[in-house]
């Protein structure tokens, strides 16, 4: 019993990187330009979608690398036509804005590809499982979990260890004086969002094997991500980070003990604690301008 | 003067048609008094959307069969299509449907606590309302209501047929079972009919997870399952929660007997051939090898690139059930439509072996019903024939009635 229930604890533990790739692009979205994206799902979704479409000519791992990018760059699309009209009022616009636009790209994905869910298989390489003594874990999630991994590493280094990433940090803090300093953060807003929907959508390939491909899929995912969001504090990278292995672990929990019906609720309910503790997330910087 | 084939042709049909209105247009009007008005509503969006999808493809070759025969008792049908979205808003929409369009009928639904709502509604308007996805038991039971008919098989009737074949296989009798549950009215109700099947039969429940419908991921169950290493895992999901439960249980590898107590085809081909397992009940799917089954999978494929799934099937025969029996009562109103619909002639063609009737205590389509079983991954030949039917359900000996008997969910009155 033990057993299990160490078991259950590490899934827990591996079971938020799922939402992690997509939580960490919201929240650059937001600290950046003060964009909740509630679309942020429909990217993911399109990233799956993308990868039912090109993975019969290029491969699961063609598709891996293509997609984000191709996601990317309609990212850095919406940025330019859309996202850049709703920097400088007040953010229920641009909540508005991302909310439509969600809807219409579910509508559009059942409307090309109907409402049925797409077939769409992980790699022979990938399939089988991984035994670790008593535990068992498949090949396929461990993959999963070393790639989301090795891109949260490398976004880190991105913004903590390069001039990219020190004036979107200082960005975050304080535009008017990043202006003032001759930057243009305009360019950077852009890639910051190519960036942030470049990796829903390598979540929609890294997911579409293990998860039902459909035009809904979006908005399956886009709240928890939120509540990760949430609970972590807005523009904090390692907050996210912790707060994905706490939604992950609460959840397993619950399943493990017999609480599975739950199992969401208290993934709602811990945001409720953290949010009365510390109204700014577990982890959350201080931002001036949105005090 | 010469006068073109073509011309001529188009003159002789100009004064036919002329001819035509200038003498039977008041008789022809006069039978098409106003067309028949049906409302659909089903879920198109949300977990339910890819079944609502094949509804309203259902719906609509219905329809276009119907008008070209002739109409419904003469009157042409004119269809009104929504999504229901949830209880609240099928309940809304259902109102809007007979208060503004003045639909003579509701067909449709998928939800069994939209369907609730939606009957309610037509009740106090004393119109048919025609449920073609619903399960519950309780709607035929102790929700159940005199203005609303059921074209879907209900729960238990379900969990009889599946039940038999497990029988069959020695599954039951002093084995552990492991029941992963939709935690709302569906899942519940199914699960509660399950229970009174292996309670009778000597089945052990050794596991029972309720899972959110929101719950995309099954990992912390499959471990659960595979520690409790139960002879059947059985499921009673819905919707994309059914094909994410296959994906991830081949992923992990887990290889106990998989079956559960309801089941739409939808879920199988979106889990593809390399996961789809087990045997499930099933009201109709594409592989009835019946003349009039294959003909309507034909027509079907024809006109949408892709065979019907068991959802159509439902959507399809209400439209024609219901056309029959506006002709057969003469008239559309709710209680007039009850009466014939309640009444020992009207017998139904169903694309299956034997007719089908609304039994007259709660409304349900007492019909035949089949099971389809998972082929190997290596023999299977397209991304639809993935699976194998069975012999209609209950076989050819027995009463219909026979899997409609000792159900779940209260009783009927109405």
């Amino acid at each position: 019993m033990l057993g299990l229930f160490i078991a259950q604890v590490l899934n827990g533990l591996l079971d938020g990187t799922y939402y992690l790739l997509i939580a960490l692009g919201l929240s650059l979205i937001f600290s950046l330009g003060g964009i909740i994206n509630l679309a942020h799902g429909a990217f993911f979704a399109i990233g799956a979608y993308l990868a039912v479409l090109i993975t019969p000519y290029v491969g699961y791992f063609g598709a891996l690398i293509i997609v984000p990018v191709m996601v990317a760059g309609l990212g850095m699309l919406t940025e330019r036509t859309l996202f850049t009209r709703f920097y400088r009022i007040d953010p229920l616009y641009s909540l508005l804005l991302t909310f439509g636009l969600a809807m219409v790209i579910e509508q559009g994905l059942r409307w090309i590809f109907g409402a049925s869910p797409q077939n769409y298989n992980m790699p022979d390489i990938l399939r089988g499982q991984v035994f670790m003594g008593d535990f068992i874990y498949s090949r396929y999630r461990l993959f999963l979990i070393a790639v989301a991994v090795a891109v949260v590493a490398a976004l880190w280094v991105l913004l903590n260890r390069t001039s990219f990433g020190r004036i979107v940090r200082a960005g975050v803090q304080n535009p008017e004086i990043v202006g003032s300093l001759g930057i243009s953060l305009r360019p950077y807003l852009s890639m910051v969002a190519g960036i942030a929907i470049g990796l829903a959508g390598l979540a929609g390939v890294l997911l579409s094997p293990i998860y039902t491909v459909h035009p809904a899929m979006g908005a399956e995912i886009i709240t928890l991500a939120f509540v990760v969001v949430v609970i972590g504090g807005l523009g904090s990278f390692w907050g996210v980070i912790l707060a994905a292995i706490l939604v992950g672990l609460t959840k397993g929990v619950l399943v493990a003990v017999g609480l599975s019906a739950w199992s969401t609720s208290a993934i709602y309910l811990l945001m409720f604690v953290v949010l009365l503790l510390r109204p700014r997330g577990l982890l959350g910087e201080r931002i001036l301008r949105f005090e | 003067m010469i006068i073109s084939n073509t011309s001529r042709r188009g003159f002789l049909r100009t004064s036919v048609a002329g001819l035509a209105l200038g003498v039977c247009a008041p008789a022809y009007l006069r039978a098409q008094a106003a067309p028949l008005k049906i409302g659909h509503l089903t879920p198109t969006t949300g977990f339910l959307g890819p079944l609502g999808e094949y509804a309203q493809m259902g719906i609509k070759l219905a329809v276009s069969h119907i008008n070209a025969n002739g109409g419904a008792g003469g009157r042409q049908v004119e269809l009104i299509m929504e999504d229901s979205v949830n209880p609240q808003t099928a309940s809304t929409k259902a109102e809007r449907m007979f208060e503004r369009d003045n639909v003579d009928m509701i067909i449709g639904e998928i939800s069994s606590a939209s369907c609730l709502t939606i009957s309610q509604v037509a009740a106090r308007y004393g119109k048919c309302f025609v449920n073609t996805g619903g399960n519950s038991d309780s709607l035929r039971g102790q929700d159940c209501n005199r203005y609303m008919f059921h074209v879907e098989t209900q729960n238990s009737m379900y969990v009889n047929a599946e039940g038999a074949y497990f029988k069959q296989e020695d599954m039951v009798d002093g084995k552990n079972w492991y029941t992963l549950t939709a935690d709302y009215a569906f899942g519940h109700d199914l699960l509660s009919a399950a229970k009174a099947f292996l309670d009778a039969n000597g089945g052990i429940v050794t596991g029972e997870d309720l899972v959110p419908t929101d719950a995309t991921d099954f990992s912390s169950y499959l471990l659960k399952i595979r520690q409790a290493e139960p002879d059947v895992v059985a499921l009673n999901l819905a919707g994309t929660q059914i094909t994410n439960f296959f994906k991830q249980y081949g992923e992990f590898g887990l290889d106990f007997t998989v079956g559960g107590f309801g089941f739409d085809t939808v879920a199988a081909w979106a889990a593809g051939a390399q996961n789809f397992r087990g045997t499930w009940p099933n009201v109709w799917n594409h592989l009835v090898p019946n003349d009039a089954s294959q003909a309507f999978v034909k027509t079907f494929t024809d006109e949408y690139g892709k065979p019907p799934e068991n959802q159509a099937w439902g959507d399809y025969n209400a439209g024609l059930i219901m056309a029959k029996a506006v002709t057969e009562a003469g008239d559309a109103s709710g209680d007039a439509l009850v009466a014939y619909l309640e009444s020992p002639e009207a017998q139904f063609n169903l694309m299956k072996n034997r007719k089908g009737y609304f039994r007259p205590t709660d409304h349900q389509l007492i019909q035949e019903i089949y099971a389809i079983t998972a082929l190997p991954a290596s023999e299977v030949q397209n991304e639809y024939d993935i699976f194998t039917t069975s012999e209609p359900l209950p076989g050819a000996d027995e009463p219909l009635e026979a899997l409609a008997q000792s159900v779940t969910g209260g009783t009927c009155s109405f």
